[in-house]
């Protein structure tokens, strides 16, 4: 919780306490707190006899969860699914725990997902971590001093942190790489101004959006393929940093013990998934070392406590949307609706139950890649034969046309006496012209064409000036009629055709 | 004077609205072409003035000199976001004035049949060539006149629906009587029995009952249509009133209206094919009106709709080197064509790419936004049509939707089910920022939800477009 969304929390009807201290190192004092209307507690004993609800980072501890009491809510990081003895310790207190890391990945839950939130900050603390332990530029300089290369930075697995820490690092001026098993990432690789590294694999790859956004395990070839890869562009790389997880097992190697041998003194490893063992076999978890050939290697597994100001923000952000849709009526009462996918999904035990794991959401995370169709390569032969079937189509559709339209016209000339067929002729000219003249007319002067058109459409004025002096006083009032309204049109359509036409500027 | 004077004057006139039409093949030759048009038009007009047949040619000119008046007074009043209704208007009386001429023609014919040998040889002008003809031709001579007059009268109760709709003046949404088609297909076989009867008959009794329900099939028609289609119904309303000039050209005997009819009957005809065509749609199935149900479960959107302020928009704007507008009626609605055009040339300024990409069913009218955009003096070289820009998205930084919805209706190429399905649509999702300026969360003119507006890249700019790009012009330094 920070002082800003203390404000918010007690709009909604909550009133907020806080641990003394707790804001310390994130930079918000007591005083902070105080001035917000929160009220500061001594201990955190003192917090959980007070609080109905309690906010913390960290899973509880085992004396934590003793403190908890029934119809009590914790909200944490919980790991159920690692933590099953404390998750059955916290529902035998009868408390309702949601874990801040089971929030689902769908679009309503984005702003209470606090593992991307976190990631994001990882991603760019790995980045800042690595230019202080890299001794160059990231950007390419030229300078009186002589010519300064760019960094070359290449970041394994394209989600949350791998796209902060590309984005971070492009904006450094480094050229950077990316590389993903799930070949969609590609396009937000790009779109972050970083280059995917393609493999040469003809493999159906997988889709992301079946596991819930998250990468799957590889097959062993395409991982071998993966590898071979990475050895190729390793001796070029100046920074690399590994983000490839999978849910609920160890990292996958990806950075084995001679590329980082192949690699060039000075350069640096950022392994964020030292917590699960690491990409790279020679990480230390928690650790910096460097290597005989003087690589340097990063083990953190704390990157946001390293920028606590802004984990604690974002984090207080993730916990106070949580809480918004914990209580709809803003009336300080949690209203726990487990008929939310995402409220469902992040709660571990809940009256006295545990209802980890959750069912999968009702609808899909992220919307299936619709299966692409792979454009058929024609051969030129294929395409020749296309094309003499399409002539050949064309023709016959033509010569079908003429024919029906020759016959037609035929036997209307059996009938109709000559008189009529002469403008029969001119008729079926003159739609002929039309149709031949009217398809070059430009998309953007249709407009002005309806106008123009329906000025001359007025020509219809010639019959009522034939007829208006031959013969009754009714066909008198009625031509006259035809052509007074002709005479609006002939006038209006021909001068607001050019109005229009004036309009159009060449810049 | 003679008559080959006259038909040597109607071939001129005739080539010369050809070339009129061709010309609008391009910005620069149209401005020349419209001056063919009115040439051969004054010719026309000359020369049946002088011509045989016409008389009382004092009163002719006094009138159309009176009708020239008001009709100089719409088109230099008119603003260019209601072109769509004065073309309705202007449709209208061409209908109606081709229901006149087909009345008169009856009448002369039953005048001059009515005659004896003797009175025949004192006639002149229109009634002489009716005297010459025979009964074969009498006959055909009815069938033509009564299509004219059908046509017309279809034209003209269509089009003043249709002006209706677009001012606003009638309700825009597409209704029908009870009864639906049924009643337009009853009309019809009316029109076709009081042919038979006039046919048989000649009295004028059937031709009046037939133009009564010929007002109501236009009437019911364009009744049944929504504001989308319009576009289609106003170019369809353009080539019938094109072929009521020809059907009458033939019972008139008169070359010069037919050739013309023809060409404006085949020029709407495209119009409306093209149309169709935007709109992924058959020309029965927008003259049967309206959208037909989804066929099947339609995608879910997921997602909410991100609000962004000014200051984002403004943000977003100043960073972007390429930006791609994209108008629709909404623009035009809010009468915001001048503030775009500022704001185009504020960018344009700033050396950024601007353009706009439009959507051939864009607007009420085909062309719409076009002119629109040209009365705000946007230069015409940066305003795209769909097929030329669609491919540019991808590299475009910010693409701006400006009151268009389904023309950018991604569900169009990924929900087979969408009642828009295939329709062609300009893929702005594709940028890598979209802004959406809208007055609402409400959906489109077909009332099809729009997932463009739930994309992650996609900003909704909430607000009229008009006070919106206001407030944003400022802050584009």
């Amino acid at each position: 919780m920070t002082p800003a969304s203390a404000r918010d929390l007690q709009k909604l009807g909550y009133d907020c306490v806080i641990e003394a201290g707790a804001g310390a190192a994130a930079g918000f004092s007591d005083q902070a707190y105080k001035d917000a209307g929160v009220d500061v507690v001594k201990t955190a004993a003192a917090l959980y006899k007070a609080a109905d609800i309690v906010a913390k980072v960290r899973p509880p501890s085992d004396a934590e969860v003793k403190r908890l009491r029934e119809g009590q809510t914790l909200i944490s990081f919980f790991y159920p699914a690692q933590n099953k003895a404390l998750m059955e310790a916290a529902n035998a207190k009868g408390a309702t725990v949601i874990a801040m890391d089971m929030v689902p990945r769908i679009s309503r839950a984005q702003k209470m997902d606090a593992l991307s939130s976190m990631a994001n900050i990882a991603g760019y603390r790995a980045v800042i971590e690595a230019g202080n332990n890299f001794g160059r530029f990231f950007t390419g300089q030229i300078t009186a001093a002589g010519k300064v290369p760019p960094a070359k930075v290449l970041v394994v697995g394209a989600g949350v942190a791998g796209l902060a820490a590309i984005g971070t690092s492009t904006s450094l001026g480094a050229i950077t790489y990316a590389f993903d098993v799930r070949p969609e990432v590609a396009e937000q690789v790009e779109s972050m101004g970083a280059e995917f590294v393609f493999l040469d694999f003809e493999e159906e790859q997988q889709d992301g959006s079946a596991t819930g956004g998250y990468a799957a395990v590889s097959s062993p070839e395409f991982a071998a393929a993966q590898l071979a890869k990475f050895r190729e562009i390793a001796p070029d790389m100046d920074i690399v940093i590994t983000t490839a997880l999978i849910p609920g097992r160890d990292a996958p190697e990806l950075w084995t013990k001679d590329m980082v041998d192949s690699m060039k003194p000075g350069s640096v490893i950022i392994d964020l998934a030292a917590e699960r063992g690491g990409n790279c076999k020679l990480t230390v978890m928690d650790e910096k070392i460097v290597t005989d050939n003087g690589v340097t290697i990063i083990g953190y597994t704390d990157f946001p406590s390293r920028m606590a100001a802004q984990a604690s923000t974002l984090y207080a952000t993730n916990v106070r949307h949580m809480l918004t849709d914990l209580t709809p009526d803003k009336n300080g009462a949690p209203a726990h609706n487990m008929d939310d996918d995402v409220i469902r999904g992040a709660t571990a035990t809940h009256k006295g139950e545990i209802t980890f794991p959750p069912p999968p959401p009702k609808v899909a995370a992220i919307a299936a890649a619709p299966k692409k169709e792979k454009p058929k390569e024609l051969t030129a032969e294929e395409k020749k034969a296309q094309e003499v079937a399409a002539f050949k189509q064309q023709t016959r559709n033509q010569v079908t046309l003429l024919t029906v339209g020759a016959v037609l016209l035929l036997g209307v000339g059996l009938v109709a006496p000559a008189s009529f067929m002469q403008h029969f002729i001119v008729f079926v000219l003159a739609v002929f012209v039309g149709f031949q003249v009217i398809w070059g007319v430009a998309h953007s002067l249709h407009t002005p064409l309806m106008a123009v058109t329906n000025a001359i459409s007025s020509i219809i004025i010639l019959g009522a000036l034939t007829q208006i002096g031959s013969g009754s006083f009714l066909v008198i009032i009625l031509a006259a009629l035809a052509v007074f309204m002709t005479g609006i049109n002939i006038f209006g359509g021909f001068l607001v055709t050019r109005r229009m036409l004036a309009m159009f500027q060449k810049s | 004077m003679e008559y080959g004077f006259t038909t040597a004057a109607y071939v001129v006139a005739a080539v010369l609205f050809i070339l009129s039409l061709g010309g609008l093949s391009g910005q620069e030759s149209a401005k020349r072409a419209v001056w063919y048009g009115i040439a051969g038009m004054a010719l026309a007009i000359a020369a049946t003035l002088f011509g045989p047949g016409a008389g009382l040619w004092l009163l002719s000119l006094v009138l159309i000199a009176s009708g020239g008046i008001i009709g100089f007074q719409l088109a230099t009043k008119v603003k260019m976001t209601q072109m769509p209704e004065l073309v309705a208007a202007m449709h209208s009386l061409v209908g109606l004035a081709a229901v006149f001429v087909g009345f008169i023609a009856h009448f002369e014919l039953g005048r001059v049949l009515a005659m004896d040998a003797s009175g025949k040889a004192a006639l002149e002008g229109f009634a002489a060539l009716l005297a010459k003809k025979d009964i074969v031709e009498i006959n055909i001579l009815r069938v033509e006149l009564f299509l004219g007059v059908f046509i017309g009268a279809v034209t003209f109760t269509g089009s003043v629906i249709a002006y209706g709709k677009l001012a606003g003046k009638v309700n825009t949404a597409a209704n029908k009587l009870p009864g639906g088609h049924m009643l337009n297909a009853g009309a019809a076989v009316i029109s076709v029995l009081a042919l038979i009867w006039y046919f048989n008959t000649g009295g004028f009794f059937p031709l009046f009952i037939m133009t009564l329900a010929a007002l109501f099939i236009g009437y019911h028609l364009i009744m049944g249509i929504g504001g989308a289609d319009m576009p289609v119904v106003v170019s369809m309303l353009n080539s019938y009133s094109g072929w009521a000039a020809a059907a009458i050209g033939f019972s008139l005997g008169n070359d010069l209206l037919i050739v013309v009819g023809a060409l404006v009957g085949s020029s709407g005809a495209i119009l409306s094919y093209i149309m169709c065509k935007a709109m992924n749609r058959s020309f029965i199935s927008v003259i049967l009106g309206g959208f037909g149900g989804p066929s099947g479960e339609q995608m879910s959107v997921e997602g909410e709709q991100i609000a962004i302020d000014v200051d984002g928009v403004a943000t977003l704007l100043n960073e972007a080197d390429s930006v791609i507008i994209i108008p629709g009626y909404g623009m035009a609605v809010a009468q915001a064509q001048a503030a775009v055009a500022e704001l185009t040339r504020k960018l344009r300024a700033k050396g950024k790419n601007v353009r706009f990409a439009i959507h051939p069913v864009a607007g009420r009218l085909p062309g719409h936004m076009n002119v629109l955009l040209a009365e705000a003096k946007v230069p015409y070289d940066i305003v795209m049509e769909m097929d030329e820009i669609n491919e540019d998205f991808p590299t475009t930084d910010v693409a701006i939707v400006i009151g268009s919805n389904d023309i950018v209706n991604p569900a169009a190429q990924d929900d087979p089910n969408s009642p828009i399905a295939g329709m062609p649509v300009l893929e702005c999702w594709k940028a890598k920022q979209v802004i959406v300026s809208k007055r609402g969360q409400g959906t489109g003119y077909s009332g099809i939800e729009n997932p463009l507006f739930y994309k992650d890249n996609t900003r909704m700019f909430y607000g009229d477009a008009k006070a919106s790009l206001d407030a944003l012009l400022p802050k584009i330094e």
